[in-house]
């Protein structure tokens, strides 16, 4: 199925490396990755493999070390800060922490006004950019007129990361990508979040790269799996072909290590 | 029936906000503990999970405050205790806390073998230091800690050993009652595997004699304790054995729960998430009836009317009854769930 979507995002040897001589650190070690339009890709490994130097790489934040990341099938540039604002129209991204991803100081509409100013809409009337506010907090089921007015230390964690994805979807990105979206948020909520994620894609036909050390989530949730083990890629495939019939030792380790309900869950191995 | 450890009867206490309003945490909860076994308690957040644990060992500082009930830990009832007395007479020996952030807990210019001396010596200010060493030494070779981590200090340590050592160092006086708030859930899979192996051992060796496990993660749940207990807004909404409440949910909201459940698995893809919709009523007016009733598609207006009482019915697997809170009875909870 993969074959026929178009590129979207590849790259070739990206590495990163930190550190000089002897107390240099290889982060991220010549991985190869390609991701395709409307798919949802998880990148999974545990603490510390580098999943999150490789997301910052993805979104342009760190220079590449070495290697090549290719955007729509052309080679990525982001030289230069006009360059980079070019780029950023195409990938947005989600954090892992809500409650830092806003600015104390301004009030919710205007974090939604801002994504509509920055996509041409700044000449429009106010009523129309209210109504395309409205219809962006349905889309993440947030009523807008409990909203407004209201600072984002009023929401709780659930509803700021659902505005989060009421921004996304009013910038309507190439990419979206959620570095560890539900991992601040507690099981009831977290279903919430990624019923939303799955929106986006089946309605605007979004690319999600979901990055997150929960391997049922990226079952749940993906159409092909990333398995990342100190800075490399050990295994990818269809979601159901590595996480059901995993191949790589480290692979076979983080499934079994998680708590299980229909298998048992074998405590002996640690 | 083994004896009991830990009973708690129709506790009740509050937090007061600035502006003297009262936010009732932890609205009637009784609970109890048989030796050698545990309690898991789940729920989402702002449930009052957090503050259940707080409340049962004592720690009444503003703003939580106590309002009614007892708490019974081996026939001794410690609900009435000042903090001090609480913290010198009960905590530790009676009942040991391991608090959210544990591995933050420890102190970056201490070394680990000063927090076990602290500990100690509080019960026991005559013991000297090599007592305390040989003791934290056993201790450690029987959890299978390294001995060199006594004289390290936490920065040397990663996030899964400070997690063990926290814990090993809660435990040291071997407390009757564990109670362990979210202990692994900032950890990834493979500590969080240790961790729980090490408190399966902690039961098993005898070093604590019964222990109540929070978390929202409800398979680490089902994995590890003997019995799940569920809260929504301050109260008990069912308590089960661990594979009825997962196979068998009663009330709606548990059973709201289970659908957020996501494993690596076979036949969870193609389950769908079903969220429950809407947010917890407010606890500084908690609402006279069902305090689910709002969020619940099985509602009816007799729910707001009227005070939902705690039934009990027969377990299946268990000679301890089950307890849910629901005015729909057991054969037309099954009827709805099957029609679905």
């Amino acid at each position: 199925m993969s074959e026929k979507r178009a590129q979207c995002l590849t790259g070739k040897g990206v590495t990163k490396v930190f550190g000089l001589g002897d107390k240099k650190t290889v982060a991220v070690d010549h991985v190869d990755f390609d991701f395709r339009e409307g798919e949802i890709i998880s990148i999974v490994g545990e603490s510390g493999s580098g999943k999150t130097t490789l997301s910052k790489m993805l979104l342009g934040l760190i220079s590449v070390s070495e290697g090549e990341v290719m955007f729509q099938g052309k080679p990525r540039d982001i030289s230069t800060n006009q360059k980079k604002k070019e780029y950023w129209k195409g990938i947005q991204a989600i954090f892992q922490d809500p409650f830092s991803s806003y600015n104390t100081f301004n009030k919710i509409d205007s974090v939604l006004l801002d994504c509509i100013n920055m996509r041409g809409g700044k000449s429009l009337p106010y009523d129309q950019k209210f109504e395309m506010m409205r219809e962006a907090c349905s889309f993440v089921n947030l009523e807008f007129k409990e909203l407004t007015n209201k600072y984002p230390f009023e929401l709780s964690g659930g509803q700021m990361q659902r505005l989060m994805i009421a921004r996304i979807f009013l910038l309507k990105p190439k990419i979206l990508l959620a570095d560890e979206p539900t991992s601040m948020i507690d099981a009831c909520s977290r279903a919430t979040i990624l019923d939303m994620l799955l929106k986006l894609r089946d309605e605007i036909n979004m690319t999600i790269i979901f990055i997150t050390h929960d391997i049922g989530l990226a079952y749940y949730i993906s159409d092909s799996v990333y398995i990342m083990e100190h800075g490399k890629f050990v295994e990818h495939g269809k979601a159901e072909d590595v996480i059901l019939h995993p191949k790589a030792t480290y692979t076979q380790r983080l499934i079994n290590d998680v708590p299980k309900i229909y298998e048992e869950w074998d405590l002996s191995t640690v | 029936m083994g004896k009991v450890m830990l009973e708690v009867k129709n506790l009740k206490t509050k937090y007061v906000t600035r502006q003297r309003e009262d936010v009732f945490a932890v609205d009637g909860v009784s609970l109890k503990i048989e030796e050698g076994k545990s309690l898991g308690v789940a729920g989402e957040s702002g449930c009052g999970k957090s503050t259940l644990a707080l409340s049962l060992i004592g720690y009444y500082f503003p703003p939580l405050h106590y309002i009614s009930g007892d708490i019974i830990i081996d026939g001794k009832n410690i609900s009435g205790m000042k903090p001090d007395e609480v913290r010198k007479k009960v905590l530790g020996t009676e009942v040991a806390y391991i608090p959210q952030a544990a591995m933050n807990a420890l102190n970056p210019t201490q070394k680990i073998i000063r927090f076990i001396e602290d500990v100690i010596h509080v019960h026991d200010p005559k013991a000297t230091k090599k007592d305390i060493y040989d003791k934290a030494k056993e201790r450690f070779a029987v959890l299978g800690l390294p001995e060199e981590v006594l004289q390290k200090h936490a920065v040397e340590l990663s996030g899964g050993m400070k997690q063990r050592t926290v814990i090993a160092i809660s435990t040291i006086l071997s407390p009757k009652v564990l109670i362990a708030d979210e202990p692994s859930s900032a950890l990834d899979v493979t500590s969080q595997k240790m961790v729980i192996k090490m408190m399966r051992e902690l039961m098993e060796k005898g070093f604590i004699r019964s222990m109540i496990f929070i978390t929202h993660e409800l398979p680490l749940l089902y994995n590890v304790t003997d019995d799940i207990m569920v809260m929504y807004a301050g109260q008990i909404v069912e308590r089960g054995t661990a594979r009825e409440m997962v196979f068998d949910p009663l009330h709606p909201y548990t059973k709201g729960l289970m659908g957020s459940i996501i494993v690596p698995e076979e036949g969870v893809r193609e389950n769908k998430l079903v969220a429950i919709p809407g947010t917890p009523p407010n606890l500084k007016h908690p609402p006279k009836g069902c305090r689910f009733a709002d969020r619940c598609k099985y509602a009816s207006p007799t729910c707001t009317a009227m005070e939902v009482p705690n039934l009990e019915v027969p377990s299946k697997e268990s000679d301890a009854n089950r307890e849910y809170r629901c005015l729909m009875s057991v054969r037309k909870i099954r009827e709805v769930y099957e029609n679905e």
